[in-house]
């Protein structure tokens, strides 16, 4: 390949959306009219390489001013990194209110997800809640029901924790096998954020909790109402009401201005905009631990309260959005994450799982935190077929897609925590498939 | 310094917050009162735990669901577009298309009072009366066959007689037992097969579901 063609910003990245695009026309349109938006943007404003700008030339930002100081009170990424963004599938679900993105994997690197790239997903729009007025009640079987704003939260003892939040339905259009082409739509219902807040069990010591108390109904103020039965352990172990995310506020897509954090466990326990908590001897049996977020096993009988997400991990360069552009020195990375504890090792195959290597782990390593993980290696621009494989520290291994099934069958859609695999061919396109 | 004096301070420094720090309570928040809690607290369980006094009739029910239900879920639960199915797909679980709806799949009809009551009609949440939520209810069973009668009126009293085909269709978390097999083992580094061949393309196999028959995030 050319020295031009290795200066290029990503070409790869722009050739291969339109083969994505016209790839996924074929099977069925609704991704390109998702994606149409951000494509539309892109061929108004042509973002590419510039001869003038580069040596031996003077480019013309050495010759002028920049912005002066506040010219952006709330600052934003480059107009070049415009095209990195969130975006959904949209035959996935009826309406946007009740639906969910993706967060842009392949184009982070380290292990914290920018606030404004986390994924959304909500069931009744994202509600936009006045701090102010917001309001937290604790009841049921409690010595004394409390009432709190914002303000008397936030004077508890506070604690900050890195976590991931993954869907339980993250990767569960692939249950049947490889369909979706980009680790954007295959793996990214998960996002992992610093939260600073306040020890759920602080709260419940607060009202007292009476013997009986086994569960906790916990529940959000937006439109949904959103509701989900909480085990008493788990609330006394590690929860957080949290108000920060990244140190700043909440976004108003993650729950502003109170969530719940349920560390290692299925994102939908995270309840946004938490306005009550009841406690109770029993679970509630509500819509979303029920008719959602259970299992359908292949005998017809369904698996409940599945709340802790397997270890999984994920190749995000090289994927289908973006692909290798030159031949030679390469940097293969990826996420690999654990509900369980914390990830200990992570092995890559490049050969479709003849050999493997253990990849080199860089970064922190947290706690139910993604972990970053590299493969610095020479390409000769031979076909790939690669594959990561996390380990954690309870020792589980993350199985392959085939291993699950053996178990799970195929209509499980949540808990897909099975082993991805790219196909990077000689001209580095790639793309997402299963193999024997 | 007299070690009796040394007790003494010491019993003071710690006896200031003695009050709260004994019990562990930071005096924080204030108590929330009936009212409060009585306009908050919408849960229902499948013990009766929350169901509200009042009643409705099926008939009742099919009238509001036809005005305020049909334009989503059907004229009969069948669901439009993409949106939720109510009813229909008895006995197909095991199928390789699965049709989960309240009579096939859910164990529970409190779940269907607590879920309208809290977020229906959606776009327009918590307006229905707790007699129309009862009618809603007693329509949505009667599409699905667990109530036959129309002229069944269902209430706070009768509620708890109504029993769904996949009551017991659930069971708790095995994974650390049936999977068990994904802990511990030995993973090969080197020669571990004699190839990999490629068996599903996501540009080739054409699974990407038409409007019914992917799997839904609703």
């Amino acid at each position: 390949m050319t020295d031009e063609t290795d200066r290029k910003p990503a070409p790869g990245a722009s050739t291969n959306r339109r083969r994505f695009l016209t790839g996924t026309l074929a099977g069925g349109a609704a991704i390109a009219a998702s994606g149409g938006e951000a494509f539309a943007q892109r061929k108004r404003k042509p973002i590419g390489p510039n001869p003038d700008n580069q040596p031996p030339n003077v480019p013309e930002w050495s010759k002028v001013l920049g912005d002066g100081v506040a010219s952006h009170p709330y600052g934003k990424p480059s107009k070049f990194e415009a095209h990195v963004v969130r975006r959904d599938v949209e035959w996935l679900t009826a309406s946007r209110e009740s639906s969910i993105n993706f967060t842009p994997l392949h184009e982070l690197d380290g292990i914290i997800t920018p606030n404004g790239l986390c994924f959304e997903r909500h069931h009744g729009g994202a509600a936009v809640v006045s701090p102010f007025d917001h309001r937290l009640i604790i009841h049921g079987l409690v010595d004394k029901p409390l009432i709190f704003s914002m303000d008397d939260i936030k004077r508890f003892p506070r604690t900050n924790r890195v976590h991931f939040l993954e869907c339980a339905a993250n990767s569960g259009m692939e249950w049947r096998g490889a369909q979706l082409n980009g680790c954007q739509f295959t793996h990214g219902m998960i996002h992992n954020v610093m939260y600073t807040g306040v020890l759920l069990k602080d709260l419940l010591n607060e009202a007292g909790l009476k013997p009986t108390a086994k569960w906790l109904q916990v529940e959000g103020a937006d439109s949904s109402g959103m509701n989900r039965s909480l085990p008493i352990e788990k609330a006394l172990d590690d929860c957080l009401i949290a108000f920060k995310m990244n140190g700043e506020a909440l976004r108003t897509e993650q729950g502003y201005p109170l969530r719940l954090v349920v560390p290692g466990w299925e994102g939908n326990l995270w309840v946004k905009w938490i306005r009550r908590i009841e406690v109770g001897d029993k679970p509630w049996f509500a819509r979303e631990e029920t008719s959602k977020y259970t299992d359908l096993m292949s005998d017809g009988r369904s698996r409940r309260y599945t709340f802790v997400m397997d270890a999984k991990s994920v190749v995000t360069n090289p994927s289908p959005q973006a692909p290798f552009t030159a031949k030679g020195r390469n940097v293969l990375t990826g996420v690999a994450w654990s509900g369980r504890g914390h990830i200990t090792r992570v092995d890559v195959t490049l050969d479709g799982g003849r050999n493997w290597r253990e990849a080199r782990i860089d970064g922190p390593v947290l706690d139910r935190s993604m972990t970053r993980f590299y493969v610095d290696f020479d390409w000769a621009g031979n076909e790939l077929l690669i594959q990561s494989r996390a380990h954690d520290s309870t020792g589980y291994v993350q199985p392959t897609k085939q291993e699950l099934r053996a178990v799970r069958g195929v209509n499980n859609i949540y808990h897909n925590n099975g082993i991805q695999t790219w196909l990077v061919r000689a001209n580095g396109e790639t793309e997402n498939v299963e193999i024997s | 310094m007299s070690r009796s004096l040394k007790v003494v301070l010491a019993v003071a420094l710690v006896a200031a917050p003695l009050a709260t720090a004994m019990a562990g309570k930071l005096g924080l928040g204030r108590e929330a009162t009936p009212e409060e809690i009585k306009a908050w607290d919408i849960d229902i369980r499948p013990d009766g735990h929350g169901l509200p006094p009042g009643k409705g009739s099926v008939k009742q029910g099919e009238d509001i669901f036809q005005a305020q239900c049909a334009s989503c879920h059907g004229e009969f639960g069948e669901g439009k577009d993409r949106w939720p199915v109510l009813a229909g797909g008895l006995g197909s679980l095991k199928h390789d298309r699965p049709e989960k709806t309240i009579g096939s799949f859910w164990p529970e009809a409190s779940t269907v009072f607590d879920y309208i009551k809290r977020a229906m009609p959606f776009g327009n949440a918590q307006s229905l009366t707790d007699n129309e939520i009862y009618a809603l209810t007693a329509y949505i069973l009667h599409l699905n066959d667990v109530i036959k009668d129309t002229n069944f009126e269902l209430g706070q009293s009768n509620f708890q007689t109504i029993k769904l085909p996949n009551k017991d269709g659930f069971y708790d978390d095995d994974r650390e037992v049936a999977e068990k097999h994904f802990w511990n083992r030995k993973v090969c580094m080197t020669e571990c097969k004699p190839e990999a061949k490629v068996t599903g393309r996501a540009q080739v196999l054409d699974v990407t579901p038409d409007g019914k028959s992917g799997p839904k995030v609703d």
